[in-house]
């Protein structure tokens, strides 16, 4: 790869699906409509723990157009997933859809009216009678903590002794956070179009993060072999993870459409994707620092708690950066359970680390205050060197210059440390910052690339472009490789039936991808040269080795340049192809992604009034693949963190278990007019030992530590320390007067 | 599908007749309201009668100086009028400080006066509530109430907060609904239209059955008085009043010669504070006055599980409008 070839990578590039999304061309799941094709309601629980007593549907199967109504008394007879990682066969909920007469959350799926309309099976849906007999559900964290105690969790560590390093301190602190649930909230409304044809085939169009995994899963619970079923999710109209694994509907779904032998669609309804496709958990994370006199860290203790569902076990590993991101010898992460009346919860973007570091983040500003060290300063006294939970150096670590750098351009050194003094007029001006972090994951991956005759290149994976831009950056590898221009390549993906892709979720989708992709590229260039060499070749004779790719075609030491094109035609082949296989990260390192924001929050306490100013983010992710989207992950990260640390929160009715503001309306995400002025700086170091393109992937670590910034912000800002988000104004206001009890 | 009869009206006497005494009969403007109530079933109309064909889209000054505002005037076009904007300020900026601009360029002046509650309780369509199914309960009390429920105005009934910004700066206004019913024509004074929940939460309005609003005519301005709507809530933009009001001011210097109060977010329907504006009326403007003013608003407020603290932010909120407004 030549420098002058290398310019393509880190470009802006344009979004290459942009125009399709633009125009309308862009089909997501639900705009699929099969001939023939029946259309699926839910009907749901109204209750969020007990059973089904009673279902009536006689009168709703008499309504106008009903084909058939599904429970859990007229439902196939399917198998649960083993729901392995490393099978690639995982689901979150491993309960079928209508297993039993049970009701475990409310939203769950109790019964499905299929009917030739969407009116009309909406209209039957409401019309389905059901009896329950409910019991008393556990509505949150803390009835789960009183009624059935905590689950050990997975991802602890633990080394030397936090507890007695504790006691010895020269000062410590033990405080407790608390994050709410939070709602993914995708745009697009989660749906399946499922059809089976006369041979069994099972075709289903699904807003999947993850088609290969589903098909998989599918493949299980249908007891069919995996290549006979395709799944589709080429537009995806974000995920933010909720639809990394299959759920109920999709299910559902493909068995109703098996029973009726016609093609059927159903969209989750806005409020049931506050219930039956995932959230992230509650949690309480209890936080235990100290420092010796020089204000070094000396012991550290993170216990996180997150809430679960009473059919699975999803564990929100919180601790997962703690281990690694400070040095210290005396530190213990553990992670439990507890189960509450909830749907599964699931990978919400940035599992762990999101709710993770707004305790770890803020903690560490409070042990930086308890020490009296200036919060920056006593983030680099204590940054980690290494990775001493895995005893493994890191592959490549710039956040003491994303640190430095970050200040610089924010203005730290103007920040006058003492609570609420920096003024502008009625507003008190507040400085945060905390750090970020992620693991940097590489998933194995196939890939396949074609060099055509007509001069345009072609390129496959069933890994999924999420709204990412991941079509734009594996074109941009095509054209690196070959030399072919990006509005000549054509990609391909989000189809199961492609050579195995990753699930795009955990920042790994561009590291796996792109090697492969390439690997593919430069297996379609041998067998080009092969046919350029060969005996009807324009190259005749000549050894592969002398020829250099250029600008799309091949070139020998004499400065003969002739194009892919006619090197096919000349040969009589319609395509050279090229596939490739590259492996998982290898474990020679810890391979992480660093950062640092600097928050400026204004509180202006005479209408209790906070907003987020201003941020600014260094972000070291390795190499920057594409400078648009790249910025683009961060800014949408940034925006999302603000909603984290300001307004997102699933309220529950505490007295049965009910999410309460489950719409557009009421649950509150940042609006344009809350965007501040973000400034993103992309450090751009290659990491080379993690992958040819030293990418790191750059999805889910800007959110990481936002909430903690505000936070911190905002103690400078008010004095007052909110460990429970979202940090909504009435938390802020004195003297609020409480309810009289009734 | 769930059938029902719809009629479109060319006249609002046509309107009146089509839909008839029929509670059962919706009147179907921009149908922000009411569609998304269908949807979510918690309205069942049965007879949809649509008034978009009707002509009620023009706003006229009286002879008196009242402005006259048809009931068919889009949220947008009020708020961009001329005369709106020079002489009713405070209803501009209600009237933008409301909703998306998409929204407001379908919602109407009669249909935002209509627009029911965002009580989630009530739009879930099975928790208790008194207001869909009377004699159910309120499941609002007791339970998740922090943003569109109120301190004033409240009864064991029913707690939810009138949503519009619009009615809030009309009630500060002072304006008359206009209807056209089966036995004809009357007006109703703004201040009475809105009706407390008590033990009826489900009579929301003065309206008797078939009657349409056809116009709202506001107050003439009061010469040489200054307005503004102030808004508090979480984010900046979408979301319905945590607290707001809606202040007009009439200065002699810095004297207070007159004063009109109204807030949103707190009340149970547009509410008016007399006993502010009584406590501004010819006295120096001062921060202190104010704070005593607004608190005279609150005096009879209940705090709930999860919103007392509305009870300061209505203050703040009357409070720094009227500091900014009496500013030299």
């Amino acid at each position: 790869m030549s420098d002058k070839q290398h310019s393509i990578i880190g470009a802006g590039v344009p979004r290459i699906d942009g125009p399709d999304k633009l125009a309308g061309r862009a089909n997501y799941a639900a705009d699929n409509l099969p001939a023939d094709m029946a259309y699926g309601y839910g009907v749901f629980s109204t209750i969020a723990k007990g059973k089904v007593a009673r279902i009536k549907v006689d009168e709703a199967k008499r309504m106008p157009g009903v084909i058939d109504i599904f429970h859990h008394g007229h439902f196939p007879s399917l198998y649960r997933t083993p729901s392995s990682f490393a099978q690639g066969n995982k689901v979150e909920e491993t309960r079928l859809p209508f297993e039993d007469e049970r009701v475990y959350y409310e939203g769950q799926f109790v019964a499905l009216v299929v009917a030739d309309s969407f009116e009309n099976a909406r209209a039957a849906a409401r019309h389905v009678e059901v009896e329950y007999a409910a019991e008393s559900a556990v509505a949150n964290l803390a009835q789960g903590l009183d009624d059935n105690g905590t689950q050990a969790g997975s991802g602890n560590h633990s080394r030397g002794d936090a507890p007695g390093a504790f006691e010895d301190a020269a000062a410590s602190i033990d405080v407790t956070y608390h994050t709410p649930v939070e709602t993914h909230n995708p745009m697009e409304m989660h749906a399946s179009v499922a059809y089976w044809d006369a041979q069994g085939n099972l075709t289903i169009y699904d807003a999947s993060q993850g088609v290969v995994v589903e098909r998989n899963a599918l493949s299980k619970i249908f007891a069919i072999a995996p290549e006979r079923i395709t799944v589709h999710a080429p537009y995806i109209g974000s995920g933010f993870g909720s639809k990394l694994w299959t759920w109920p509907h999709a299910v559902a779904t493909a068995a109703v459409a098996r029973e009726v032998e016609r093609p059927v669609q159903l969209v989750v309804p806005r409020q049931q994707m506050f219930t039956t496709t995932g959230h992230r958990p509650e949690t309480r994370q209890r936080m235990r620092l100290a420092t010796d006199a020089n204000g070094r860290l000396v012991s550290l203790r993170h216990e996180s708690i997150n809430t679960t569902s009473f059919t699975d076990q999803y564990v929100e590993t919180c601790g997962s950066v703690t281990k690694s991101l400070y040095s210290c010898p005396n530190l213990t992460v553990s992670h439990a359970t507890t189960q509450v009346n909830r749907g599964t919860p699931t990978s919400m973007r940035a599992p762990g680390a999101a709710p993770g570091l707004f305790a770890l983040e803020s903690a560490i500003d409070e042990m930086a205050l308890a020490a009296g060290v200036d919060p920056v300063q006593f983030r680099l006294d204590n940054y980690a060197e290494r990775d001493e939970s895995q005893d493994l150096d890191f592959s490549s670590n710039h956040i003491v210059e994303a640190t430095k750098q970050a200040a610089e351009r924010f203005g730290w050194h103007d920040r006058n440390p003492q609570i609420g003094s920096m003024r502008e007029g009625r507003e008190i001006v507040g400085y945060g910052m905390a750090a970020c972090n992620w693991e940097a994951l590489k998933r194995p991956c196939d890939a396949r690339v074609s060099l055509r005759a007509d001069g345009t290149a072609f390129a496959s994976c069933a890994t999924q472009d999420i709204g990412t831009g991941t079509y734009t950056i594996v074109a941009q590898a095509v054209s690196d490789v070959t030399g072919i221009p990006i509005d000549r390549i054509t990609v391909k993906l989000g189809d199961s039936s492609y050579p195995d892709g990753p699930i795009s979720g955990g920042s790994w989708a561009t590291a796996t991808t792109l090697p492969a992709i390439a690997g593919a590229a430069r297996n379609a260039l041998d067998e080009m040269k092969r046919y350029a060499t060969g005996d009807n070749g324009v190259f005749a004779g000549a050894s592969s080795d002398e020829l250099d790719v250029v600008d799309g075609g091949l070139r020998n030491a004499g400065g003969k340049q002739v194009s892919f094109a006619e090197i096919l035609d000349a040969a009589r082949y319609g395509s050279a192809d090229g596939e490739a296989h590259t492996e998982a990260a290898d474990s020679q390192y810890s391979y992480r992604s660093f950062g640092a924001h600097f928050v400026e929050v204004r509180w202006d306490p005479g209408i209790s009034h906070l907003r987020v100013s201003r941020v600014v983010s260094a972000i070291d992710v390795g190499r920057v693949i594409n400078e648009t989207t790249a910025r683009n992950q961060v800014e949408g990260a940034v925006v999302m963190g603000i909603g984290m640390g300001l307004f997102e929160a699933t309220e529950y009715d505490e007295r049965n278990g009910r999410p309460v503001n489950n719409d557009y309306a009421e649950y509150v995400v940042p609006v344009h007019a809350d965007q501040p002025e973000i400034d993103v700086i992309l450090l751009d170091y290659p990491d080379l030992a993690f992958n040819e393109y030293g990418a790191r992937g750059i999805g889910e670590i800007g959110i990481t530590g936002l909430s903690a910034a505000i936070g911190n912000a905002v103690h400078h800002a008010t004095g007052k320390r909110i460990r429970e988000l979202p940090i909504t104004l009435d938390k802020l206001m004195d003297d609020v007067p409480q309810a009289q009890s009734a | 599908m769930r059938h029902f009869d719809y009629a479109r009206a060319e006249s609002p006497q046509q309107a009146v007749a089509a839909h008839g005494s029929d509670r059962d009969a919706a009147f179907l403007a921009g149908g922000t309201t009411l569609l998304d109530l269908v949807k979510l079933d918690v309205m069942q109309p049965q007879k949809v009668v649509d008034i978009n064909g009707v002509d009620l889209t023009t706003i006229e000054r009286l002879d008196d100086g009242r402005l006259r505002i048809g009931a068919m005037v889009t949220n947008t076009a009020l708020a961009r009028d001329e005369r709106v904007v020079e002489d009713y300020a405070v209803l501009s900026q209600a009237l933008l400080a409301g909703a998306s601009t998409q929204l407001r360029n379908k919602a109407t002046t009669g249909g935002n006066i209509m627009q029911r509650v965002r009580c989630p309780y009530f739009r879930d369509g099975v928790s208790a509530c008194n207001k869909r199914e009377p004699g159910s309960g309120c499941a609002a009390i007791g339970g998740v109430n922090r943003t569109v429920h109120a301190v004033l105005g409240t009864s064991d009934a029913c707690i939810a907060t009138h949503p519009s910004d619009m009615c809030v700066a009309m009630a500060a206004i002072g304006a008359t609904v206009e209807v056209q019913g089966p036995e004809g024509s009357r007006e109703i004074d703004f201040g009475d239209f809105h009706l407390l929940p008590g033990d009826t939460p489900a009579r929301e309005h003065a309206l008797e059955p078939g009657e349409l609003i056809t116009h709202v005519v506001l107050e003439a301005p009061i010469h040489g008085s200054r307005s503004a709507y102030l808004k508090l809530r979480d984010r900046q933009s979408y979301q319905f009043a945590l607290a707001s009001s809606a202040v007009i001011v009439r200065m002699d210097g810095d004297i207070i010669r007159e004063a009109r109060v109204a807030m949103g977010g707190v009340g149970t329907k547009p509410w008016r504070a007399p006993e502010v504006e009584a406590a501004l009326k010819d006295r120096t403007a001062s921060e202190a006055l104010f704070a005593n003013a607004a608190r005279l608003a609150f005096e009879k407020a209940t705090a709930y599980s999860q919103n007392g603290y509305k009870i300061p932010l209505g203050q703040q909120a009357i409070v720094r409008n009227l500091s900014d407004l009496t500013a030299a």
